[in-house]
């Protein structure tokens, strides 16, 4: 079981109180009718699924049922921080590439080591942000 | 003055009024009670509860007016008016739960929203969707440890703090409005089977039932 911090009740809660709603950070085109359908069906369906590195929606159900975001890293399931609707990851990808020290996660020197992943899966997950 | 159209949902004459354990007729229960009660349970029905919404600055100022308590504006926390009667709680960042004593949640809305006027704020008045289960006694903290997968140690959970969270699988809000008491505020549809619940848990430390006689 894992004990989630939610920011916005601000204690850390057991993890059947949440639910997790997919990838974060997803924007809705601005001018739906000016898009094509690849790029609608993109919107609408298809998702990243990196190795390592993930941004995600969750939402406390039962709390205080509001969404918020989730940075965790799909191998390990380490949870990194939680962040409000609205704002940006402080802990990416890329962060802990370049071995930043960000938020109360210590990245280790060689920062793929922590993140558990391969250079080549680095660049991949930084790929499929950009 | 708000332009908002209130329905005054008490009866003018009379009628039989059911709480959401009507069904599991606790007079029944309350004649078995245990005669040196580890736990007592008992329901305080037909209190008003009032959910509010809006932003907090917002009510703040119209709480403080009408019920003369500032709004809890901090996570999880519950305050009390005065005489203890009237309690509001923090739900989340911008939703609190407003309890008072039976007969006077539809007063009270109305003067919330004289109060509030045409800010952008919602009240909803939900007594009749949940009814107030108050929990003491002894051993009342060990029932919850069976029952909630939330930390209800003193140190993590003071007087004065109330969360929504999972009771015996169903939801409920949990609080505590003094060191030794609790109240859990059970959904209509959830109260029988919490109220088994609670029941079954408190057996072993010898439950007493009080039934409110409605």
């Amino acid at each position: 079981m894992f004990h989630i911090y939610c920011p916005y009740c601000e204690e850390h809660r057991e993890e059947e109180e949440f639910h997790a709603k997919g990838q974060a950070h997803i924007a809705r085109p601005a001018d739906p009718d000016a898009c094509s359908d690849a790029e609608w069906g993109d919107y609408l369906f298809f998702r990243d699924n990196p190795r390592g590195i993930h941004h995600e929606l969750w939402v406390h159900a039962v709390g205080c049922r509001k969404f918020f975001n989730i940075t965790r890293h799909t191998v390990t399931y380490a949870i990194l921080e939680t962040y409000k609707m609205g704002e940006q990851p402080t802990i990416t990808a890329e962060s802990l590439a370049r071995g930043e020290k960000a938020g109360n996660v210590q990245a280790a020197s060689g920062g793929q080591q922590t993140v558990g992943a391969s250079d080549a899966a680095v660049a991949s997950v930084k790929g499929a942000q950009a | 003055m708000s332009d908002v159209r209130m329905f005054d949902s008490r009866p003018a004459t009379a009628v039989d009024a059911e709480s959401p354990l009507a069904v599991s007729n606790l007079a029944e229960r309350a004649r078995r009670s245990a005669a040196d009660p580890g736990v007592t349970l008992r329901e305080r029905a037909f209190l008003g509860h009032l959910i509010l919404r809006g932003g907090a600055i917002v009510l703040d100022e119209a709480v403080r007016e009408v019920l003369g308590v500032s709004l809890p504006a901090r996570p999880g926390a519950l305050v009390h008016d005065a005489d203890g009667e009237r309690s509001i709680q923090w739900l989340s960042p911008d939703e609190w739960l407003v309890i008072v004593p039976e007969g006077e949640a539809y007063s009270l809305e109305k003067r919330l929203r004289d109060a509030l006027g045409d800010a952008h704020f919602a009240i909803v008045d939900v007594s009749g969707g949940q009814t107030l289960v108050e929990l003491s006694g002894p051993r009342a903290r060990e029932v919850l440890m069976k029952s909630t997968p939330y930390d209800v140690h003193p140190r993590h959970f003071p007087a004065g703090k109330g969360v929504t969270t999972i009771f015996g699988k169903a939801t409920a809000i949990l609080r505590r409005p003094d060191e030794d008491r609790w109240e859990l505020v059970l959904r209509r549809s959830f109260a029988d089977y919490c109220y088994r619940w609670l029941v079954d848990a408190g057996e072993e430390y010898g439950l007493a039932v009080e039934a409110s006689g409605r």
